[in-house]
């Protein structure tokens, strides 16, 4: 089954170490995710693309225990199928956090503070039958 | 600058109400306050109405009469209300018009809000993998803070119950059925550690606000209630806020911080002289976190002063008198002129079993949402 990424620029793809993209200002070195043209740090427009950093801790986390409204939502929703999923905000470096979908959804199993890595988990099948990527953080183990 | 008065309030029930429109609930909330301040629709020199369902609120005045008058339409997300009656308020403390009115009004499905994720300046993909949800903000936000605070799930359960309690003393309520702490405690995870009936829900319903030069409040009513402050605050970089793909770090105080501290300051008032407060509850966990960042206690004395009762009617910091959102749903353009509604009438000695002892003089009001916006409104007698 061909893969394709849920949206270009969001993660380097193909890639056997993918990595989210995020952009960084030249003038104050403020990171953010996605990239975007302009710093919301001192509103200028010097950035470039930076890869972030695949591994990172657990800021905070919920569960999302019900389906959320599709569209948008392109995961599976069915009433009898959905599954729960972990969502949490990752820190990844001193200056910037980012927020994640989680492999993990049992709340006993999540800890602040706890290490976590990027790995890509598959979100559903497109019309072409490709297997759709996005992104989310599991335990380290 | 001119100071202001509220001479009338005026409130359509909040609930459901099948085969009424938004903009017919407005005008029955205007009617009202317009009868409360003794005052004429065609007195009214401007209007500001704000919704989040309604595109045009000022056709409220198809049922009123159309008289020509600056009628402006408002949408601030969870801070609609505040940022009309902010608007209101300095049309008169400017000098601009003498007397005029804030209306809110809504009509929400009954379900979670809902919308297109590219239009909060988020990505696509945002919305299409399962991020663009207000809730799960909300069970982050909570989380952490009582993991850093100490707070417990029972005092979760405990503004729950006190929230209902209080709305089922309200006849304008959605919800007045008292649920206990344990019938709390029991309903389902949505997002943990948040449950069912932790949650407000959006529905339907209008409220209307009159307000006059204060100079001019006496032709009207001889218990004028008084407009000290209104604050509106958005976000700063670092803030930890409803949508997000990232935050910078450290994270820094949220709006409701600096609106606040904004509006105490305009007020000449601090936090000890309030009798009387109205907190954004779009969830449990978030009026115990209000609590603390509009400053009426530090970051972790609510497990105490809540297990104390001392947000209760007759308690130190009464917290929601009328039920909050919890009880009376979130018509976002009418939610926060609901919370005026229920602190003129308390400091006007009108609110009947809810009624706050010891006679109250000074209310507070605050209202959170996304994307990351507050508004803080000061009264007194």
């Amino acid at each position: 089954v061909a893969q394709v990424p849920i949206a270009e620029g969001l993660f380097t793809w193909p890639s056997d170490d993918p990595r989210l993209i995020g952009s960084a200002c030249e003038a104050c070195d403020l990171v953010v995710f996605p990239a975007q043209r302009f710093c919301p740090g001192c509103s200028g427009d010097s950035v470039t693309e930076r890869l972030l950093e695949p591994r990172g801790s657990l800021y905070t986390w919920t569960t999302q225990s019900f389906p959320p409204v599709a569209p948008p939502y392109v995961g599976d929703t069915g009433k009898d199928t959905f599954e729960p999923y972990g969502i949490g905000w990752v820190q990844l470096s001193d200056t910037m956090m980012i927020e994640a979908r989680l492999t993990e959804s049992d709340p006993d199993k999540l800890e602040f503070g706890m290490p976590v890595e990027l790995v890509l988990i598959p979100l559903t099948v497109d019309d072409e039958g490709n297997e759709v990527l996005s992104f989310a953080f599991q335990p380290t183990n | 600058m001119y100071d202001v008065a509220i001479i009338g309030v005026g409130l359509h029930p909040f609930g459901r109400f099948p085969g009424k429109s938004a903009v017919e609930m407005g005008a029955d909330a205007i009617r009202l306050a317009l009868g409360d301040a003794g005052a004429d629709w065609r007195d009214m020199q401007f209007a500001f109405g704000g919704s989040y369902e309604v595109d045009n609120p000022d056709s409220v005045v198809t049922y009123l009469g159309p008289t020509g008058i600056p009628f402006t339409n408002v949408y601030n997300g969870c801070a609609t209300a505040a940022s009309s009656l902010d608007m209101a308020a300095k049309m008169i403390s400017l000098g601009a018009n003498d007397i005029g009115l804030a209306v809110g009004m809504d009509k929400h499905p009954a379900r979670a809000f809902s919308a297109d994720s590219v239009e909060y300046a988020l990505p696509a993909w945002y919305g299409e993998t399962g991020h663009f949800l207000t809730t799960k903000y909300f069970g982050m936000k909570v989380n952490r803070y009582m993991h850093d605070y100490g707070i417990s799930e029972q005092t979760l359960a405990r503004v729950g119950a006190k929230n209902f309690r209080n709305g089922s003393l309200n006849p304008n309520a959605f919800r007045r059925q008292p649920l206990s702490e344990e019938e709390i405690l029991e309903s389902r995870v949505l997002n943990y550690p948040l449950r069912q009936y932790m949650f407000c829900a959006p529905d339907e319903g209008a409220a209307a606000v009159v307000l006059c030069r204060a100079d001019q409040a006496h032709r009207y009513t001889s218990s004028p209630v008084y407009l000290r402050a209104t604050a509106v605050r958005t976000r700063q970089l670092g803030a930890f806020e409803v949508h997000g793909t990232w935050a910078s770090l450290p994270v820094v105080d949220g709006p409701t911080v600096q609106a606040s501290q904004a509006a105490f300051e305009i007020a000449g008032l601090g936090p000890d002289e309030v009798d009387v407060i109205q907190l954004q509850d779009t969830e449990a966990g978030a009026e115990v976190i209000h609590m603390a960042e509009t400053g009426f206690c530090a970051d972790g004395e609510q497990e105490q002063l809540i297990a104390e009762g001392q947000t209760e009617i007759g308690g130190r910091l009464p917290i929601n008198t009328d039920g909050g959102l919890m009880a009376n749903g979130e018509p976002v353009g009418a939610s926060g002129l609901r919370q005026i509604h229920e602190l003129t009438r308390q400091l006007r000695g009108q609110a009947g079993e809810r009624q706050v002892p010891g006679e109250p003089k000074v209310g507070f009001a605050q209202l959170y949402g996304a994307p990351g916006t507050s508004g803080v409104t000061i009264v007194s007698t």
